[in-house]
């Protein structure tokens, strides 16, 4: 795995906590708020201080994904003008940190100057799970669960910014549970944004190939990292009636999902 | 003229997930290539950091590909062979027509070849009166079925043993067996006396290189080594953008060719042509004709943002991998070109209006670009197509697709300016989302343009909060003396 820059700023065993400033994504902060405070908690009882701007909207991402640059732009200035003055941004988003970090620097490639203001934050964003492992060197944050508990690959979180390993890390140390692969974990679940909406076919049959790998692992929990496709496979579970959990990993590692 | 259809992707794909027998075959393909690949490219001796290499080496020959293949054609027409630059497809078919007809050829064996499929080759020789006849095994099924093939190197994944039974019992007259093995023998039977028979075999070039001057076909089967040295004269038909410099970048992508494709560490047969049989020699066609094609390529190499989709060889890694190809099978996307690849490279070839549904329906999760032997940034190139479908573009006569999402997004480009403004409209949305029904807690259905969620899912409302109202409540709290 390739060292982060702030690393270097923030070896493993840390003297002083850095101050963390969150990054919402617009689905958890609208739809599933509980996902956040969930992060929030498990932040705070390692001991950071937080705080969170109240003017943050959207990074942007459905914009750009659609195609749509000028209007990904507009957000992703406004997105660098709130977090600039940030120590360290984290965020319980994968594709979020994605869109950030990578794609911002090339949003600006005609321009210099807010390419380099994007280079600043793109290196000094987390998503949640990246934050503890490899930042704080967490891996137990000492969260228990009653049963056995499988994990999906969200798509940008994975092959994004090459998160693979540390939610597994995280999930290994959750007292009581059992860990288990469900089969193609990662395989994409079918979300893509208004892909879900546009091609809707092609979206539930993805996603009912997902729910099945779910329900053959026999897992009673379903864990991800980022809220897009959890919503997904949410939806897909209840319209099947089925009785598995669908959860952040920051609601199980704060035992927040009941 | 080749059948052009991307129009019909969403109809086509919905067809293709309601059909088991595909399913059950797309998921064994995945399970079986996609994974091998990786783990392919994991065993290469220079690891899969090889497939960035091999990005160079192609970004270095789309750069001086005007030279290369200058060079190549001399070489080869130095050897005896005849080089033919064709711009467009009905070009390229024409050549052929008329090297046949000078021969007066009847009858012509193919090697499995995509580029040929691009150019409707095997309608235009019929439409001719004479007669083609695939000899790859997936393309012979597919032929005999007069279908077109759903996978680059599988053609015929679509069908199982009791549908290729069912064909050649109809078509060859053979007695009904499902044991694929007595299958292949009643084809390898068939196929034979073609071999013998045609005057002319066509092939594809896999790769070509420029320091050596030849052309090379990779093959499992053998048939395409039979189609190219058995028959008097061999045509080979090439994408202009398949060539590199050197014979040690051309080993390099040979080997990632093998691995991508098949996840084998060499195909079982690989052959240089450089040219048609030289005096003395036992084998080969008397005369040697290279067809380079364009049929569109100059364009896309004139463009910085897309010319990255002339360094694909046609492997089908990509195919392996794709979730959405995974469902819907290589029909769906009307072109001879499937998956991840085919939804770039169709659009630009074809017409991006047209194919439009090609560039937005799949989800950019990523996996093709890791699949390919030649990293190509695929999901980036689905973009830049999405971003000429949302605000037109000249230079490639596209029209914006929806001036009413158009309108969405600029809306919400305000919207997300204001986090006041923004607020209150969530607010609306969370007054508005009580008149559909649930189901518990989620709802069960949603008007247009969001019905597309709930026809299979069901959908979490709006929370009464937004995150962001929380956490500025409490601190309003914290902070009151
Ligand atoms: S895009 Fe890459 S993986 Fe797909 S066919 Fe081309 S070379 Fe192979």
């Amino acid at each position: 795995m390739h060292r982060l820059p702030i690393m270097e700023f923030f070896p493993k065993a840390m003297d002083k906590k850095p101050k963390v400033t969150l990054f919402i994504q617009c689905l958890v902060d609208a739809v599933w708020p509980q996902v956040a405070e969930a992060m929030v908690r498990v932040l705070q009882k390692l001991g950071l201080s937080l705080e969170c701007p109240t003017d943050q909207t959207c990074c942007g991402q459905p914009a750009y994904n659609s195609g749509y640059r000028r209007e990904a732009c507009i957000a992703a200035k406004r997105f660098i003008e709130i977090f600039e003055g940030s120590e360290i941004i984290v965020s319980p988003s994968g594709s979020c940190v994605h869109m950030v970090r990578h794609h911002y620097p090339e949003l600006f490639c005609d321009n210099p100057a807010w390419r380099q203001r994007a280079q600043r934050i793109a290196a000094r964003i987390y998503e949640f799970t990246e934050f503890l492992v490899d930042v704080l060197g967490v891996e137990d944050v000492g969260a228990h669960f009653n049963g056995r508990i499988t994990y999906h690959d969200s798509c940008q979180l994975l092959r994004g910014i090459g998160v693979k390993d540390q939610p597994r890390r995280l999930l290994r140390h959750v007292a009581g549970a059992e860990f288990v692969e469900m089969k193609n974990s990662d395989y994409c679940c079918g979300f893509g944004g208004s892909f879900a909406v546009k091609y809707p076919d092609i979206s539930a049959a993805m996603v009912n190939d997902k729910v099945d790998h779910i329900i053959h692992s026999g897992a009673r929990a379903v864990i991800g990292c980022d809220t897009g496709c959890l919503l997904n496979i949410a939806g897909a579970v209840s319209r099947r009636s089925l009785s598995i959990q669908t959860l952040h990993i920051a609601q199980l590692l704060a035992k927040d999902y009941l | 003229m080749p059948d052009i259809s991307p129009e019909t992707y969403v109809k086509v794909a919905k067809k293709g997930i309601a059909n088991p027998v595909l399913q059950k075959a797309l998921a064994g393909l995945q399970d079986r290539f996609g994974r091998g690949t990786a783990e392919a490219y994991r065993r290469l001796p220079e690891g899969p950091e090889l497939r960035f290499k091999a990005h160079d080496i192609r970004e270095k020959a789309i750069a001086h590909l005007d030279a290369l293949l200058e060079i190549l054609a001399a070489k080869i027409r130095a050897n005896g062979g005849v080089v033919y630059f064709a711009q467009t497809a009905k070009e390229a078919v024409n050549y052929c027509i008329t090297v046949a007809r000078q021969n007066n050829v009847h009858r012509v064996v193919k090697g499995k070849s995509m580029v040929t499929e691009e150019i409707g080759l095997n309608p235009a020789l019929q439409a001719a009166g004479i007669e083609p006849v695939e000899t790859d095994l997936g393309e012979y099924i597919i032929q005999l079925a007069g279908e077109k093939p759903s996978h680059i190197i599988a053609p015929a994944v679509h069908k199982n043993r009791h549908d290729i039974a069912d064909l050649f019992v109809k078509k060859t007259g053979i007695r009904r067996t499902t044991d694929p093995s007595e299958l292949t023998q009643a084809a390898r039977k068939a196929l034979r006396e073609k071999f013998l028979s045609a005057d002319m075999g066509t092939s594809g070039v896999n790769i070509a290189c420029a320091e050596t001057g030849h052309i090379t076909t990779v093959s499992n089967e053998g048939n395409i080594r039979m189609a190219t040295t058995l028959p008097r004269i061999h045509i080979a038909f090439m994408g202009m953008e398949r060539i590199v410099a050197r014979l040690d970048e051309y080993e390099i992508l040979l080997r990632l060719l093998c691995r991508g494709a098949a996840a084998q560490t060499m195909a079982t047969y690989v052959s240089y042509i450089s040219g048609p049989r030289r005096p003395g020699e036992s084998d080969g066609p008397d005369e040697f004709h290279l067809v380079i094609l364009d049929n569109g390529r100059s364009r896309i190499l004139a463009d910085p943002q897309f010319k990255e989709i002339l360094y694909c060889i046609r492997c089908a890694a990509c195919l392996n991998v794709c979730p959405v190809y995974g469902k819907i099978g290589g029909h769906a996307y009307g072109f001879a070109y499937s998956g991840p690849v085919g939804a770039v490279v169709t659009p630009l070839l074809t017409g991006i209006n047209r194919a439009k549904d090609l560039c937005l329906g799949e989800t950019l999760c990523g996996a093709c670009m890791d699949a390919c032997p030649v990293a190509i940034d695929l999901p980036r190139l689905l973009l830049a197509l999405r971003e000429k479908l949302a605000y037109g573009d000249e230079n490639w006569q596209v029209k914006p697709a929806s001036r009413m999402e158009g309108l969405a997004y600029k809306a919400w480009s305000y919207l997300i300016g204001h986090r006041y403004i923004y607020e209150r409209f969530l607010k609306m949305a969370g007054v508005g989302q009580k008149l559909f029904p649930r189901s518990g807690t989620m709802i069960r259905r949603l008007p247009p343009p969001l019905a597309g969620w709930t026809q299979s899912r069901n959908f979490q409302p709006l929370a009464k909060e937004t995150f962001i109202e929380g956490w500025r409540n409490k601190k309003a709290i914290s902070n009151t003396p």
